[in-house]
């Protein structure tokens, strides 16, 4: 059942302002969620004055100089800064995106960062992502195949290998799932954009054997009909990939099979 | 996260983050949450549309009662109110059925057909209740 309220021990309070040294001409405010394991108390928005003549054109590089050189506490992930990893998806300007691949510069105004929305935090800006990684698991993202294996590849032609593009770029942020309110208010059950697509990736690749075992795995009011097509996920994922076409593509091989 | 860590302490609930209070709306998460509330509308309609016929069974002095209700401004008001849910949710309709056999899945055929549906309400909305005022002589 939806719930569109915080739960009470999640209600952020306003925290601390760190004022810029005093001269500092070019300064943009970092209003940034916080909360501490450690004190257990609720979650607080910290507000950060940077020096922009000093840092990076990127969020993450705004992010990494208020932990270097402000704040140590502040707790994030990150790797790659490219783009490419997917650790650093976080809810920035009120969208989810890669703090590393947005630019300071378009955001109007105080850059506002919660983590990835409607997830139980660790720390700060990390969310526990282990519900989303199990149901990852559900859908066996690997290829199956009865027949054996021959003496060399298995062969793809190129109108098979183009099915793939636009799915297989996904890095697994989960900025889609997060952004998405059938999976806030059913993420217990409902797979959610990012699994789905994954899912359907797999379902269309030639070399899989086992689209029909895994239509009958999706075959399920909450797993996959959920989804009413929102559009959220497609509008918010930082590698520009839809996973709402993908979503509507497994819908349309259910009905297809009947 | 109930259990102990290995130090026996136990640890604090984790906090749920802000969802709803600081996600962006835009335009076709409006298009979605205002086809089910005018679905819900509908069917409030429905019931009072029972009314109606209700009170057509019940002879000539509770349907002048009922259509004078409805000549009011608050009957008007409301009838103007499932006229717009009506037209709104026949054409997000149509919308979510090309969804449905897999065409606009693209965002800027999202975008072009969410704003084709709200131009379309108002439009249809307008052309109806011009028509019904037309019928009744106004004009």
């Amino acid at each position: 059942m939806a719930e569109l309220t915080l739960p009470a021990n999640s209600k952020p309070t306003t925290g601390k302002l760190w004022k810029a040294p005093a001269g500092t001409k070019n300064i943009k405010t970092f209003q940034i969620y916080r909360w501490d394991p450690d004190t257990g108390a609720n979650p607080r928005i910290d507000s950060y004055e940077v020096d922009m003549d000093a840092c990076g054109p990127m969020i993450l590089d705004a992010i990494i100089k208020i932990k270097n050189e402000i704040d140590s506490t502040l707790t994030f992930r990150r790797s790659c800064r490219e783009g490419v990893c997917g650790s650093c998806a976080m809810n920035i300007d009120g969208t989810n995106t890669l703090a590393c691949t947005k630019f300071t510069s378009e955001v109007k105004g105080d850059v506002k960062i919660y983590p990835l929305p409607h997830m139980p935090v660790v720390k700060d800006l990390v969310p526990d992502l282990n519900h989303i990684f199990a149901q990852y698991e559900t859908i066996e993202p690997w290829l199956k195949s009865d027949t054996p294996p021959g003496t060399r590849e298995r062969l793809q032609s190129p109108a098979e290998r183009a099915k793939l593009d636009g799915l297989w770029e996904c890095i697994l942020c989960f900025s889609c799932s997060t952004s998405c309110p059938s999976y806030w208010w059913n993420g217990d059950r409902y797979l959610g954009p990012a699994i789905l697509l994954q899912a359907y990736r797999f379902i269309a690749d030639s070399r899989d054997e086992a689209t029909g075992e895994r239509l009958d795995n999706l075959e399920d009011p909450f797993r996959l009909y959920r989804c009413h097509t929102i559009m959220n996920c497609t509008k918010t994922c930082p590698k520009g990939l839809n996973p709402a076409k993908a979503i509507g593509e497994i819908k349309k091989l259910m009905v297809e099979r009947r | 996260m109930a259990e102990s860590l290995s130090n026996g302490v136990k640890p604090h609930p984790r906090p749920l983050s802000p969802h709803l209070q600081v996600y962006k709306p835009q335009l076709t998460s409006i298009t979605s949450i205002l086809h089910r509330f005018s679905g819900i509308a509908l069917s409030a309609g429905v019931l009072y549309l029972l009314c109606w016929l209700l009170a057509v069974a019940g002879g000539a002095e509770t349907f002048d009662r009922l259509q004078d209700f409805n000549g009011s401004l608050i009957g008007r008001l409301l009838l103007l109110g499932w006229s717009v849910a009506f037209f709104y949710h026949l054409l997000n309709g149509i919308r979510h059925l090309a969804w449905d056999a897999g065409f606009g899945f693209e965002l800027p055929a999202a975008y072009r057909s969410g704003y084709a549906v709200l131009i379309g309400t108002a439009v249809l909305t307008i052309a109806a209740w011009v028509i019904g005022y037309f019928q009744m002589g106004a004009f």
